[in-house]
């Protein structure tokens, strides 16, 4: 039996999600409730505005049973504003943003500045045998707090510094790029064999 | 990624604020919101630099800000001070009669108004990215975003079914670029988001407008010139994720105060959407 993989749909690219998703021949179930967490087996937190989804999490008080469900081991692709939602430390984020706290990485929201920043190119992922398309759209960038988490690609800046941006720990993958905005399924794909 | 949000007009730096804490995906800085312009007359333009500055300081969601129709040079100010979206509208008062900003020519997105199939295509083909119809603003009257959304889709499923040879007819019609048509008929959308403005005061509003094809919506006046704008904004929010589920929208819509009083649309001297070629 397909895995049931949920993709958060509360605001931001779930569709995009959904679709890549089903194009892997995933059974995709959007999730908008608390009622909609029952029996998945995976979830995608899309890219979005992470503000705006946090407050729906709240006001539709599925912050609090998700939370219990990755606390428990539900594997997780984050994207964007999903790596903001699971990072332990959200550098510069409101006061009241709450986040899951599933990877031990710190994030910077707009790592890499605004709109008129945004970015393609391409990424060399590890596992991966070609080049992967990154699209940075108001990107996060992320800092690694703990060893065991995992870089599987990073982004070189005009400092010489690398800024990861995409990490792994345990059954937690997080991105600062939108994979589901490519035609590429490879990283849907790298997920999906992790479940 | 604002699909499935609300960006929310502001003028002051407070009301972005109150927009961001309520979930708006992003903010719209102008001078006056639209019911204002309609009350007070006289020419409409971009804000106050400063006053862009200081609402992107308030704020950590995107920010965008209007520009006259035609008026290259304040779109050029709006992004030289990085704001992240602009938008060409209609609600200022039009600064060129005939051409509309080549959007080209700029890093910075461009959102415009169309009020029909053949205006989101010129827009598009000007290099606009994303696409709001364009209701009637300040009326707080939603029937002309109904309107629009509805020629604009409906003209959309229309060009899926024609054939080749009234493809050309259509882009005849439409005085839109034939390959945009094209494009239209064989994915059966526009080629970039379209969202939904002019006119949305309630949740309601937004849940309609929502389950009719958009794909995010656009508050004005509809907000600060409801009696209680703060909880207002949230339920708009709210009713925009929850567009599908009526016992959502319900409850968002429990005790919200006044509405923001409505126009009737034959009772305009201006109707702003028909600014715009």
């Amino acid at each position: 039996m397909s895995p049931i993989v949920g993709v958060l749909a509360l605001q931001g690219a779930s569709r995009e999600h959904t679709q890549a998703l089903g194009k892997l021949g995933t059974t995709v179930r959007q999730v908008r409730l608390p009622e909609d967490l029952d029996g998945l087996d995976a979830i995608v937190i899309p890219g979005g505005e992470s503000t705006t989804i946090s407050m729906l999490l709240e006001s539709s008080k599925t912050f609090d049973p998700l939370s219990e469900l990755l606390a428990d081991g539900l594997p997780v692709l984050g994207t964007c504003a999903g790596m903001i939602l699971l990072a332990k430390e959200v550098l510069d984020g409101r006061p009241d943003q709450r986040s899951f706290a599933r990877i031990d990485i710190a994030v910077r929201r707009n790592a890499f500045g605004r709109q008129i920043a945004s970015f393609e190119m391409d990424l060399h992922i590890k596992d991966l045998k070609d080049p992967f398309p990154g699209v940075f759209i108001r990107a996060p960038g992320a800092q690694i707090l703990d060893p065991s988490v995992e870089t599987l690609a990073s982004v070189q800046r005009e400092t010489g510094e690398e800024t990861p941006v995409f990490c792994r720990q345990e059954n937690v993958m997080v991105t600062s790029f939108h994979p589901e905005l490519t035609d590429d399924l490879r990283l849907h794909q790298m997920f999906l064999e992790h479940l | 990624m604002l699909r499935g949000g609300v960006i929310m007009d502001v003028v002051t730096p407070t009301e972005a604020k109150i927009a961001e804490d309520a979930g708006a995906v992003a903010v719209m800085a102008l001078e006056r919101v639209p019911a204002d312009i309609r009350r007070d007359g006289g020419v409409a333009r971009m804000s106050d630099p400063a006053m862009v500055e200081g609402i992107q300081q308030a704020v950590t969601i995107p920010v965008m800000a209007k520009a006259r129709i035609g008026h290259f040079a304040e779109a050029q100010i709006l992004e030289s001070l990085g704001v992240d979206y602009v938008d060409e509208s209609e609600v200022l008062t039009p600064a060129d009669e005939a051409h509309h900003i080549d959007k080209w020519s700029f890093t910075v997105p461009f959102v415009c108004g169309a009020t029909n199939l053949g205006e989101a295509l010129r827009r598009i083909s000007e290099g606009a990215c994303m696409i709001r119809s364009k209701g009637e603003a300040g009326t707080g009257n939603i029937v002309e975003a109904v309107r629009h959304l509805r020629s604009i889709l409906g003209d959309i499923r229309k060009v899926t079914q024609a054939d080749q040879a009234e493809l050309f007819d259509w882009a005849k019609q439409l005085q839109a670029p034939l390959g945009l048509v094209q494009e239209v008929a064989e994915t059966g959308s526009l080629p970039v988001p379209m969202f939904c403005a002019g006119g949305i005061a309630t949740p309601a509003d937004a849940s309609l407008v929502m389950q009719l094809g958009a794909e995010a919506v656009f508050v004005g006046s509809g907000i600060f010139k409801s009696e209680d704008p703060a909880p207002r904004a949230k339920a708009i929010v709210e009713a925009t994720t929850h567009f599908r589920d009526p016992t959502m929208v319900a409850k968002v819509s429990r005790g919200l105060g006044d509405a923001m009083p409505g126009l009737e649309i034959g009772e305009l001297d201006t109707k702003l959407a028909e600014r715009g070629w």
